[in-house]
């Protein structure tokens, strides 16, 4: 099972690594990275496999939520299913 | 393959234009539970909808969190209460309703509908007990809703069910003016009901639907008043085509819900109900959208027309992105949930008489209008009897909720709170329709009727 994490917010050092180190921890391997600046917010939108993941998905979600609240970024993990669900017939 | 620019879209549409599944409400079969006595029926009820629903809003709460996408409400719909209770000798509804009252508190569902009779054509057996119960129910029940179907194209409209439903409005916000008039929020009258709807208050599980079944309802007129605002010029093609494109993203999203609670609950699934219902959330307003799309105040001239273009969009563009569509499929425009329908009622712009208009091409009817606390019965009833007549003509549906603010006059303000909202009390024609309600009968059926 995938899933995509995306992270908005003001550009600091350490994001990556914060974010990934969370996604190593719990056996998640992260598939794809894409970094983007949309006017002065810095966005990313990593894929990653979660089919070995040490943690149910909903937990690992909220986890990673609280770490982006923390650093005062909106990070969000959901389902890859949504996106394809939207944007692919 | 996704990209970035789609995703980055599908969580702009979550984070900050209110995009949410609205509902999934599981319909329920309540034709087994039948039994001459009262109590052992009122056991089967309680024992029924218990088991069905037991895992409803865990599992919803569950996908939520999995998909990233607010679920707002998990509900249930049951079996006309009417036709179960004419089985019983004694045929007690508001100790019906308020077994349904336990269940829905057991299930922790937000609402329960289908505390209904069907009686276009004339009164079965339960139906005149269901009904003059109404008024007590909804005063002792906070998740039960009452909806009676009083009219279709096929059967005409029961006119003698019309009047009596003025007089049930009525009695409903007099026995709960200590509470903002808060029953008849939850009841709705309406002309050809469906049997598939997912949204309160007027969901039920019609006799013709299977034993368990789950129905999703999509929203999302922040989503699409955003897409508009990002087309400032553009004629009104253009306008149609953007509303489809955004109408079927939201509905695929609904479909997949849709799809994956049906397979987790081990319940079929029914329909998507492809609606753009407002909430009173600045920013998620159908009238949002009118105006966007080019007019002053939502209910100046030009209302009708824009809506029609809207509403014919959400359709088209969503009936490709689900498998089975159903239920109400369409705008609604209750006038209490939306804070652009609310700013256009204080104005002055919009009326009652716009809404009525507005409803022959929309998805329902008069919803969530409070009207001055003096109203007559016999003026209700006639409002009743002017929707059911339009949606009896065009073959659709259309209903009345409307809440007469007891003891307050137009201009005063009436809330509810929550996704009810709340709004100003608007006039009413006084004349009165007295003489024409009194008379009774049957209004036969259109020429339409006779499609055969």
């Amino acid at each position: 099972m995938r899933a995509v994490i995306t992270v908005i917010g003001k550009d600091m050092v350490g994001i990556l690594a914060k974010v990934s180190t969370e996604c190593a921890r719990h056996n998640i391997n992260v598939i794809e990275v894409t970094q983007s600046v949309l006017q002065d917010l810095f966005a990313m939108i990593m894929m990653v496999d979660i089919s070995d993941s040490d943690v149910p998905f909903t937990a690992f979600a909220e986890t990673i939520t609280a770490i982006g609240a923390e650093m005062g970024l909106s990070i969000h993990a959901m389902h890859e299913d949504i996106f394809n669900a939207m944007h692919t017939i | 393959m996704l990209n970035a620019r789609d995703i980055l879209e599908t969580i702009t549409m979550i984070q900050q234009e209110h995009l949410d599944v609205r509902t999934i409400t599981m319909g329920i079969s309540l034709l087994d539970c039948c039994h001459s006595d009262p109590g052992r029926m009122c056991d089967r009820v309680y024992d029924k909808i218990t088991r069905c629903a037991k895992d409803l809003v865990a599992t919803g709460e569950q996908i939520e969190k999995e998909f990233g996408i607010p679920i707002i409400h998990k509900r249930i719909s049951v079996t006309p209460a009417a036709m179960i209770l004419a089985a019983c000798e004694d045929r007690d509804a508001v100790r019906l309703a308020n077994t349904l009252e336990r269940a829905a508190r057991a299930c922790g569902v937000n609402f329960l509908g289908g505390f209904s009779a069907l009686v276009q054509k004339g009164f079965g057996p339960g139906d005149k007990e269901l009904i003059a119960a109404i008024p007590e129910a909804l005063s002792e029940t906070e998740h039960v809703c009452a909806s009676v179907n009083i009219g279709s194209t096929k059967a005409g409209i029961n006119m003698d069910a019309v009047a009596l439903m003025g007089r049930v409005v009525r009695e409903s916000a007099e026995r709960t003016a200590d509470r903002g008039c808060i029953g008849p929020a939850k009841l709705v009258v309406f002309c050809n009901a469906p049997e598939d709807n997912p949204f309160m208050a007027g969901a039920f599980h019609g006799a013709g639907e299977p034993d368990c079944v789950i129905n999703v309802g999509v929203s999302g007129p922040g989503v699409v008043r955003a897409a508009l605002a990002k087309l400032p010029e553009g004629d009104l093609t253009a306008v149609a085509d953007l509303v489809k494109k955004t109408a079927f993203k939201i509905t695929r999203m609904g479909q997949l819900v849709a799809s994956e609670a049906s397979r987790r609950l081990g319940v079929p699934f029914g329909i998507v109900d492809l609606s753009l219902a407002p909430t009173p959330a600045v920013g998620d307003s159908v009238a949002h959208i009118l105006e966007e799309m080019g007019l002053e105040r939502c209910g100046c001239h030009g209302t009708t027309a824009a809506l029609a273009l809207l509403n014919d969009a959400v359709k088209k563009g969503g009936v490709m992105a689900s498998s089975h569509v159903g239920g109400l499929s369409g705008a609604f425009i209750p006038v209490t949930e939306d804070a652009g329908m609310i700013d256009a009622a204080r104005a002055g712009t919009l009326s009652v008489t716009k809404l009525e208009a507005m409803t022959a091409v929309c998805s329902v009817g008069l919803d969530m209008i409070n009207i001055p606390g003096d109203t007559p019965a016999e003026v209700i009833s006639a409002i009743i009897a002017d929707e059911a007549a339009i949606g009896m003509v065009n073959s659709k549906t259309t209903a009345v909720r409307v809440i007469p603010a007891i003891g307050k006059q137009v201009g005063d303000e009436l809330n509810f709170g929550g996704l009810l909202g709340g709004g100003p009390v608007m006039p009413l024609r006084t004349e009165s329709p007295a003489k024409f309600i009194a008379r009774g009968g049957r209004i036969p059926a259109p020429m339409q009727s006779l499609k055969n």
